[in-house]
């Protein structure tokens, strides 16, 4: 009976006989239709009445069969409801308090869709109604409700525009939301609502940079094209010196991450702002969805934002996309039609991708045809003009057509071809098919038009083919192109006038009226021959039925003809009908397309479409970018080989969005107060929540069947995981809540010790292990608390001996481990756990680098290295394979003229030496350049790491000998905790030396500089002016490296060095004299 | 985001409508049958069609029009991702998808629209949630509804909704755990008349059939991942892994599902495994045209080859032909002038061939061009590329599930100028 009644109220199939009926029907459902819906209740009478009798007995499995059923039951009120509540507008007003109820129900999933019902409603009334249904689900636990609200929202405005600004509010609250959940859907509500209200963007920019790969595809296609309208307004334009820049690229890329770098006065002209850099970073792994939406939407950002020398690595996947559908590659090929004419380079390699299919719809043939010729170049032409010829043949005749044209495109653009295919192109004029033959002489009279001193015999050649011609178009064009060059052809023209004047009547009009025109031309330059001829014709058209040819008839006797009255113009005759002609230009259909947003609907149809938001240029100068500060600055991620997560310490339900996302922090927290949330809406809500118990349940087996294969992990595994807890202490973040309970327990010197006792990680027990997977989804958002938490002035800092973070839980009662305790045996935890409250100071944090030198150095002669040439640097950030490592950035370069393969690092020594070698390239082109990075463990010393650079043939050996400088990683600390720390290393552990300041050094840069560079040392704020402080860290070991420059009257200075280390401190001490006392 | 959705079959009739938001009268259909009107083959019909108010985005599937009506901006492939994922949908839920099974499912139908699209913006669009939320019609369930009046509204809620595992039920639970995987290539390719080749491509898929209890973690990894160029995967899989260790690292859908596709990179030479000879003549002022093809296997490596389709669209000129497959049937239709022989297997023995003449129009020139030979095929137990799996574990479970892989090349896009 439902199902009938269904079928009743939306299905409309009338066999299509009378539309009009149907419509009808369709827009008026009234007694019919209200019938059909009494039906249903009638009839369900019956079944009202056991459904009653079954919620009343005592059995536990009738009263729930029957609670199945009345919600199936309301599903379809619910559909019937939404289509007609507008016609019928006091029926719904009945089911509104229903809803109203609905919204207060403990289960989010019948919350979520009361709401969603109720939206739907396009009553007026309901406003307010609706107004306050929304704000009340915008701040609901469950993430799902909060996202219904979202889509609410739009409903709403879309019934009553004047409750904008409320709704703004409801969005601006809603955008700040952490669920990957609501992201899509508020963004989608943004967009509708108030797109131009991109302030309430930049506090979630970085946030919805992160969210990005999590969120579901189709919030990432609206979440992607919002972020690109919004760099478009804050971000400086990355293309401007563009050969600077493709030198730096990779350069910039790392540095990215320090905004300091960007506030001194560089030599580099552009500096990507590193949250620009962050959208291209977090989108790029987008390229790779199955969604095309979202493929195409990545495309379009990198487009429209990305660096020139950047943006073809979305060519690949765009080329991927071809494979798809129809309809896919019918927009694909329409943006990469755009493209390629811009950039032909990006899709050169492709071409054969675009080669055209006997079986493709017409439409995809002519794009295809269209790229083509954008990529048609001077190296290639010869391959595409044979396959024009193939397709010339095809025997779709627009098709063939269109590839006469596009030989026309080759042939204007490509002068060297030009011959060729003005010859191939007459070739064909002999062609059977009369489109062919028609579009060829239309190409060739454009053609010659561009070049007609040098090709009389071509239209002489056409002045023969002529008789045989019938197109209109085609003798038109003949014709004209006589009169045009009839002084090259003297002897045929006035012979194809003449045949001319004899079949005149019955000839098409626009034949006719050329026919005139040579004619006029003619009785010009050779009025001798054509004199009678011409008068001839002329009395023909003069009665013509054709009022256009009478017309021209007329004008063309009074211009050229003399007589008495009209001297005045018939002696500007020549000049007005011979007058020289530009050429026209053939250039393509897609030539100025991207003034619209790739990607978009307006771009698709090339006019622009309802609702359609312009990208606006790039500032000039970028506007304010502290304002998408959160409250710290978020350190900028760089990818990184090794920095996926496993995932496999954790139960896999709980923690799934850490770990498919390459955001940790941000979601971390969401996931950590959504468990909360689970658990506490469990309790409230009385145990009925059949959701969140599933989810328990399910999560603790998970936990045990974890701790099991736990034993079986990989030793790669397990470092890789502790290589990622590493991270994790490395990137503080501060949160705004701060659970009273956490203790202070991290820092980073840890590290150190992590790395070297993994190995005690495959022999830790399974209880262990147990244990370790039951607290890490908890732990990763106390964790960040505790750095959070406040920094205890008192505490000593001996970073070296720091140990792992010991906690307890919030909620277990048993004292829990934190991140890394499965390292840790118990028995030494038990004896570290005294010690971690005194040892760690959260205060003193890895930063990145104030100043990254330039300056690289020569690895690799490319006399030495036969063609392959190397040269290193030290980008001084923090080495992300291993925390004791230094980092350096290499870059090779072929030289030679052939292919170098597989280099690679081989033998190193001293052997011991700890290095994280590069991937293998597989192939180095010539001329071609590859920056790779490389890790090495130097162990604090400035001894040189020589290793073997290898080819498939050869191998080199080199060495890296760094500067002292390069060994450290900068740290932040307040002024007090200096002083303590120096307090500390007096003794032999401190180095000081007075030098006479350099003039310039004095005056006009501040000290920080010269020592910046000499040292990777972050600066410590000081009280006073005079003295300025500098604090690191040894790579290797971590120990603490003080630096005091202490200005002095008569432009001298005391540099004071503190530090246990004490052979790099003196190594230091007379770096920077040299450095401060330069001239 | 998108309004209405008409569905128009193939003799230009709506047969279905539906509105996500106000009601969108058919009239503006009709700029969609004057298109419809103008295009000479069905494919033709431009995708994106402007009107005065609204625009117009279509799908074409199974010979069926599924017509967007949107009002506003919308990146037009957003759409056409959706439509399409709603025939997908509706394929997997009925098993075709033609009209009729859409009438005879009408119910369905309208609850998955509903729950796939909310005020026009897409909501679920997971198989896996949407049969949470609506089962799909079996004999059985259909029997038992039209007694009992029921609906196939799902009993539960949909949990897997609120998931950040999206894609994957809970409480999945099976008595013989499996997990199959199908490695499938696809070799499109482009054949002079000479024989050489003008481009060949490997696009290839894994498609996955995964039923396994709870919630599983497999990896798949690959003996020679560098195979693998260009590769678009289902969001289960974990990205950043795959960029490090080239391994393939999931917690799998419940069910069927497509892994991953790839490409093969283009610098690997591409081996054909067919060859086709082919001597296709007409001659001028003759009412007969020779038509001859001989099939046979090239670099197959050892593998049969099976299910072999030839088909060619013959010039407009010829009438009918007379030929003589050494196996096989062919048929030839005057009307759409199609020609198809299905060989069945190669045998590398006895070459199939396919022989005889064909009548012209008399008087007619004779046609330009020579058709386009078009082939498909299949050589099971083979991935042309090599590409290998080296091995598949499972974390986060205890039992040991049956794993299987199966490998197969088939023909794509194979054509073969003449």
């Amino acid at each position: 009976m439902l199902s009938m009644s269904t079928n009743n109220l939306s299905y409309n199939d009338q066999g299509g006989t009378d539309s009009a009926v149907e419509v009808g029907q369709e827009t008026t459902p009234t007694s019919s239709n209200a019938g059909a819906g009494f039906g249903l209740f009638s009839v369900d009478f019956k079944k009202n009445d056991d459904l009653k009798e079954m919620l009343e007995s005592n059995k536990e499995s009738l009263k729930l069969e029957a609670m199945k059923r009345v919600v199936g039951l309301k599903k379809l009120v619910y559909v019937y409801l939404v289509r007609y509540a507008e016609e019928q507008q006091d029926l719904a007003l009945l089911s509104i308090s229903t809803f109203q109820r609905a919204l207060k129900d403990p289960n989010q999933l019948i919350r979520a869709s009361a709401l969603r019902v109720l939206s739907s409603i396009r009553v007026p009334i309901i406003v307010p109604i609706m107004m306050l249904a929304i704000k009340e689900a915008a701040s609901d636990m469950s993430p799902y409700v909060r996202k219904t609200s979202a889509h609410a929202i739009q409903k709403l405005y879309s019934l009553d525009q004047d409750q904008k600004d409320l709704l703004i509010e409801v969005i601006e609250k809603l955008l700040k939301d952490k669920s990957t959940l609501v992201a899509g859907s508020v963004v989608m509500a943004f967009e509708e609502v108030c797109p131009d209200r991109i302030d309430l963007i930049h506090k979630n920019y970085r946030k919805l940079c992160n969210l990005l790969v999590d969120v579901e595809e189709w919030g990432q296609v609206v979440i992607i094209s919002m972020l690109t309208r919004y760099a478009r307004t804050q971000f400086t334009s990355p293309w401007k010196e563009d050969g600077v820049f493709d030198e730096h690229s990779e350069r910039a890329f790392y540095e990215s991450d320090e905004e300091k770098t960007r506030n001194e006065p560089e030599a580099k002209p552009y500096m990507m702002d590193p949250d620009h850099r962050l959208l291209l970073r977090n989108t790029k792994p987008l390229l790779q969805s199955r969604n095309t939406a979202v493929v195409m939407s990545v495309a379009q950002l990198y487009w429209h934002l990305a660096p020139k020398n950047e943006v073809s690595i979305v060519t690949k996947s765009l080329v991927r996309l071809l494979r798809s559908h129809r309809e896919v590659q019918y927009i694909v090929l329409q943006n990469i039609a755009s493209m390629s004419i811009q950039r032909k380079g990006m899709f050169e390699p492709y071409m054969k991708s675009f080669y055209v299919r006997s079986t493709d719809a017409t439409h995809i043939k002519s794009l295809k045809l269209e790229i083509l010729t954008s990529l048609a170049n001077e190296a290639n032409i010869s391959t595409v003009l044979r396959e024009f010829q193939t397709y010339v043949k095809s025997q779709d005749k627009e098709f063939a057509a269109g590839t006469i044209q596009a030989i026309g495109r080759c042939a204007t653009n490509i002068s060297e071809v030009t011959d060729t295919c003005l010859n191939g192109l007459v070739l064909l004029l002999s062609n059977r098919d009369e489109t062919v033959v028609a579009e060829s002489v239309v190409v060739i009279r454009k053609l010659l038009q561009t070049q007609p001193t040098q090709h009389s015999d071509i239209i002489k050649h056409m002045a023969k083919l002529f008789d045989n011609i019938t197109v209109p178009m085609a003798r038109a064009s003949i014709l004209w192109l006589m009169g045009e060059y009839c002084e090259r052809v003297p002897k045929i023209a006035p012979d194809v006038l003449r045949k001319m004047a004899k079949s005149f009547t019955s000839e098409e009009d626009i034949v006719k009226l050329q026919t005139v025109n040579l004619a006029a031309k003619l009785y010009l330059t050779n009025s001798k021959q054509t004199k009678l001829l011409t008068q001839y014709i002329l009395n023909l058209g003069k009665y013509d039925q054709n009022y256009d040819i009478r017309d021209r008839t007329r004008f063309i006797r009074q211009l050229i003809v003399p007589n008495d009255k009209n001297g005045a113009l018939s002696k500007y005759a020549h000049r007005i009908l011979l007058a020289p002609k530009p050429a026209p230009l053939l250039e393509s259909a897609y030539k100025d397309r991207d003034r619209y947003q790739l990607g978009t609907l307006s771009h698709t149809i090339n006019t622009k479409a309802s609702g359609y938001l312009e990208l606006s240029d790039w500032p000039a100068v970028a506007p304010d970018q502290s304002v998408r500060n959160v409250e710290v600055i978020e350190p900028v991620k760089e990818w990184a080989p090794s920095l996926w997560k496993t995932g496999k310490s954790k139960p896999a339900k709980s923690s799934d969005d850490k770990f498919y996302s390459d955001s940790g922090e941000e979601e971390e927290e969401g996931s950590g107060s959504s468990s909360s949330e689970d658990g506490s809406s469990s309790s409230e809500e009385s145990g009925s929540d059949a959701e969140s118990r599933v989810e328990n349940s399910s999560q603790s087996s998970e936990e045990s069947d974890e701790s099991s294969s736990q034993s079986e992990k990989s030793s790669s595994e397990s470092e890789s995981d502790s290589e990622k807890k590493k991270r994790k202490t490395k990137t503080p973040l501060q949160k705004k809540t701060v659970k009273p309970t956490a203790k202070d327990g991290d820092s980073d010197g840890n590290v150190a010790k992590e790395a070297s006792s993994s190995s005690a990680e495959e022999s830790s027990s399974d209880s262990e292990s147990d244990s370790d997977a039951h607290t890490d989804s908890d732990s990763g958002t106390e964790h960040k608390k505790k750095t959070k938490s406040k920094a205890k002035p008192k505490v000593e800092v001996k970073s070296k001996k720091e140990v792992s973070l010991l906690d307890l839980g919030d909620f277990t009662p048993a004292p829990v481990t934190q991140l890394k305790s499965s390292i840790l045996s118990p028995s030494l935890l038990g004896d570290l756990e005294g010690m971690s409250l005194s040892n760690v100071s959260s205060t003193i944090q890895v930063s990145g680098p104030a100043f990254v030198p330039e300056k690289s150095h020569d690895l690799l002669h490319r006399m030495t290295g036969k063609g392959l040439s190397a040269q290193y640097q030290f980008p001084r950030q923090p080495c992300l394979y291993q925390p004791t490592m230094v980092s350096v950035q290499i870059s090779l370069t072929n030289t030679s003229d052939h292919p170098l393969e597989q280099i690679h690092i081989g033998d190193r020594s001293p052997t011991g030496l700890n290095i994280h070698c590069f991937n293998t390239v597989e192939c180095l082109e010539p001329e071609a350049s590859v920056t790779v990075f490389m890790g090495i463990d130097f162990n604090d010393s400035t001894q040189a790491a020589n290793f073997q650079l290898c080819t498939k043939e050869d191998h080199f050996s080199v060495s890296i000998q760094p500067a002292v400088g390069d060994l450290f990683l900068p740290i932040t600390m307040t002024e007090l905790d200096f002083r303590k720390e120096q307090g500390k290393l007096l003794g032999m552990n401190e180095s000081s030396a007075t030098i006479t300041m350099a003039a310039e050094n004095m005056t006009s840069q501040p000290i920080s500089r010269p020592v910046a560079t000499v040292a990777n040392l972050g600066v410590v704020p000081s009280g006073q002016d005079d003295i300025h402080r500098f604090a690191g860290k040894t790579a290797s070991s971590g120990a603490v490296v003080l630096v005091t420059v202490e200005l002095r009257e008569s432009s001298t200075a005391l540099i004071t060095i503190n530090t246990e280390k004490s052979v790099m401190g003196s190594m230091l001490l007379r770096d920077l004299k040299q450095a401060l006392a330069q001239a | 985001m998108i309004h209405s959705l008409f569905l128009v079959n193939s003799s230009g009739d709506i047969f279905l409508e539906k509105h996500w938001k106000s009601v969108v009268s058919r009239s503006v259909c009709d700029y969609f049958f004057e298109a419809q009107e103008r295009a000479s083959e069905p494919e033709n019909v431009p995708p994106v069609i402007p009107t005065p108010h609204h625009y117009l985005i279509s799908v074409l599937r199974h010979r069926i029009y599924f017509v967007a009506v949107i009002q506003s901006e919308v990146p037009p492939l957003f759409v056409i991702e959706f439509l399409h994922r709603v025939v997908d949908t509706f394929q997997d839920y009925f098993g075709v998808c033609t009209e009729a099974a859409i009438k005879d499912n009408v119910v369905v139908v309208y609850e998955l629209l509903e729950e796939m699209l909310d005020n026009g913006f897409p909501l679920a669009t997971e198989s896996n949630i949407l049969k949470e939320l609506i089962k799909p019609p079996t004999i059985l369930r259909t029997v038992v509804n039209t007694i009992t009046g029921s609906t196939n509204v799902g009993e539960q809620l949909p949990t897997g909704q609120l998931s950040v595992v999206p894609w994957r039920r809970t409480g999945v639970k099976y008595t013989n755990n499996e997990a199959y995987f199908d490695v499938v290539e696809e070799i499109d390719a482009i054949i002079d008349k000479s024989g050489s080749t003008i481009t060949a491509e490997i696009q290839g898929v894994i498609d996955a059939c995964v039923k396994l209890t709870g919630m599983p973690d497999l990896t798949l990894s690959f003996m020679n991942p560098r195979l693998l160029d260009d590769v678009s995967f289902h969001p289960c899989v974990r990205f950043k892994r795959w960029e490090a260790e080239r391994i393939l690292s999931f917690i799998p859908p419940d069910g069927n599902f497509r892994l991953l596709s790839y490409h093969v990179s283009s610098q690997n030479l591409v081996a054909i495994p067919v060859y086709v000879k082919h001597n296709i003549t007409f001659r001028e002022g003759s009412s007969q045209g020779r038509f001859e093809l001989t099939l046979g296997p090239k670099q197959t490596m050892g593998k049969g080859v099976e299910a072999v389709l030839v088909s060619s669209q013959l010039p407009r000129g010829v009438l009918n032909t007379n030929l003589n497959p050494t196996q096989g049937t062919y048929t030839f239709d005057p009307v759409t002038k199609l020609l198809s022989w299905d060989v069945g297997k190669i045998n590398p023995q006895k070459l199939p061939s396919l022989k005889g003449s064909m009548s012209l129009q008399a008087g007619a020139s004779k046609p330009d061009e020579n058709p386009t030979i078009n082939i498909q095929f299949k050589i099971q137990q083979s991935a042309l590329s090599g590409l290998k799996v080296n091995r598949l574990d499972m974390y986060g479970e205890k039992y040991k599930p049956f794993k299987g892989i199966k490998y197969m090349t088939k023909a794509g896009k194979f054509q073969v100028r003449t």
